[in-house]
């Protein structure tokens, strides 16, 4: 009986990428197995909570806190549907990029660092107050140019396994690849616990592991091509829901 | 590789008995003995002579994991849980991991019932034993194959 | 007794009837860095949790003994039962002697 149960738990993900086709984007936790997806949606078992937890400190920690402009944390709801973002000097932005802009421009802090645990952990308590909000970028006026940059590091082939993201993220998304299940890709689960890493981390280190497995270069985390990358797979998702903190394989 | 050779073992003291309640057995952390302790070696000194038996305890793992790094597993054990007669201790052994004794529960008659759960980390598809020692003396024993898909020990990118 | 202070989320009924016996959960943070010295690794010395122990109502009531072999943010599940309103308290000691803990408090009808 456990193993028809194991079977069982395999079958659907397949079953949804069989079914979809190549034009249907399915949100990521479609992608899981019920064992998996039901502890992503239970925050008492959910490790990345524990990151939400810490950024909720940090929300109001120092003398020019988050709160004392922002108030409530509870006011950025919808905020991670918008990013990443075009700003008015022409800077592209995502929420990490946004985080830190505020840190070193409004609170005189230095920066906290890509993929450092307090960035991490502020980053997964704003976008967790998007969950389950559709994701809505602006790709219009300058932003238009930067969203076919990242739609051309979609199209292209790379790296010595010559594949684009498309042909596993587009074409064969329900199928298994080396014991894990093709998602549609499109990233709205991050930041995100990721079982590999035994801990929480950032799309640019998700989208580093992924260039790594098609022997592509790998690009550095807040590199402007990762987020022209990171700007396309958002506009991609559009109407799709949020799902920070994510968990993930 | 032994790292734990020459760093001091915390041996929590059990708490004295509040009158009308019964002691927790005093598990302590997991010792690493000097040598390397293997899994039949572990089995045998928490048996310490006792003959286990296989009823009355349900063990829950999956019997195929996605990803080593995080295995659910429960344990319950049939206990009438009095002050005089209920689990004082439930151990997991791995057969494959680098260290056998993955992991032990101290238990009171406070903790009403003998259920327990925790997320283990599995280095390859292996055997895990589960061993429950009663206020009685008693042992009852379960054992479970898992298959690990990706193996906890393999750092990717 | 006093313990520094970890992120950790406990989940316990918000009320319970005397005798009842409640089941609690608890997640807490912490790498459980496993000893890892292989060629072609980064190395990374051990540092984990390597004790957990439960106290409520004067007594210790449950303790749990990790190894590296517990997955990283050690998740548990147990019970315990309700004898008073009080508070169920946390203590994790880590490799070195770190002691940390947290509290969660019961409210016994």
């Amino acid at each position: 009986m456990r193993r028809a149960a194991a079977l069982l738990a395999l079958l659907p993900p397949i079953a949804i990428g069989l079914l979809a086709g190549a034009a249907e984007l399915r949100p990521s936790r479609d992608f899981l197995s019920p064992e998996l997806r039901g502890q992503q949606e239970d925050p008492s078992r959910h490790p990345g909570w524990l990151w939400v937890d810490e950024g909720e400190v940090l929300w109001q920690e120092g003398e020019r806190s988050c709160q004392s402009c922002h108030g409530d944390i509870g006011s950025m709801a919808g905020v991670a549907t918008r990013y990443p973002a075009l700003e008015q000097d022409g800077a592209l932005l995502n929420l990490e990029g946004r985080i830190e802009r505020c840190r070193t421009q409004y609170q005189s802090e230095a920066a906290f660092g890509y993929e450092s645990e307090a960035l991490l952990s502020l980053t997964a308590a704003i976008a967790t107050r998007s969950r389950g909000l559709p994701m809505s970028v602006a790709v219009d006026g300058p932003a238009a140019a930067i969203l076919e940059e990242g739609r051309r590091l979609y199209e292209t082939r790379q790296g010595q396994l010559n594949l684009a993201c498309g042909q596993c993220h587009d074409d064969n998304a329900g199928r298994r690849l080396r014991g894990d299940v093709i998602s549609n890709g499109l990233g709205t689960g991050y930041p995100a616990y990721r079982l590999e890493w035994n801990t929480l981390g950032s799309l640019h280190r998700r989208l580093r592991a992924c260039s790594l497995g098609v022997r592509a270069t790998q690009f550095d985390l807040g590199s402007r091509e990762y987020l022209t990358l990171e700007l396309f797979l958002a506009h991609r998702a559009t109407g799709l829901p949020v799902e920070a903190p994510g968990l993930r394989r | 590789m032994n790292m734990l050779g020459r760093r001091a073992v915390l041996v929590l003291p059990a708490l004295a008995a509040a009158p009308a309640s019964a002691q927790v057995s005093s598990v302590g952390p997991v010792a690493q003995p000097a040598e390397a302790e293997s899994f039949e070696a572990a089995e045998r000194a928490i048996l310490a002579g006792r003959t286990p038996v296989t009823t009355g305890i349900e063990v829950e793992v999956p019997r195929l994991s996605e990803n080593g790094n995080s295995v659910d597993i429960s344990v319950k054990v049939d206990s009438p849980f009095t002050a005089e007669d209920h689990v004082t201790a439930i151990h997991i052994l791995s057969e494959r991991n680098p260290y056998p004794r993955v992991a032990s529960f101290g238990l009171s008659a406070r903790s009403g019932r003998a259920e327990v759960a925790t997320r283990i980390r599995l280095a390859t598809s292996q055997n895990i034993l589960v061993l429950a020692e009663t206020s009685r003396g008693q042992v009852r024993r379960a054992s479970r194959d898992v298959i690990v898909i990706l193996g906890a020990c393999v750092e990717g990118g | 007794m006093s313990g520094s202070l970890i992120t950790a989320r406990i989940t316990l009924p918000a009320t319970a009837r005397r005798g009842e016996v409640v089941p609690v959960r608890v997640i807490v943070r912490h790498p459980m860095d496993r000893a890892i010295d292989a060629p072609g690794l980064t190395p990374v010395p051990r540092r984990i949790l390597h004790s957990m122990r439960v106290t409520y109502a004067g007594e210790e009531v449950f303790r749990m003994a990790l190894s590296p072999g517990i997955t990283a943010n050690p998740y548990v599940e147990f019970t315990t039962v309700a004898v008073e309103t009080g508070d169920i308290v946390f203590e994790w000691i880590e490799d070195g002697g770190t002691v940390y803990r947290r509290e969660a408090r019961l409210v016994v009808t």
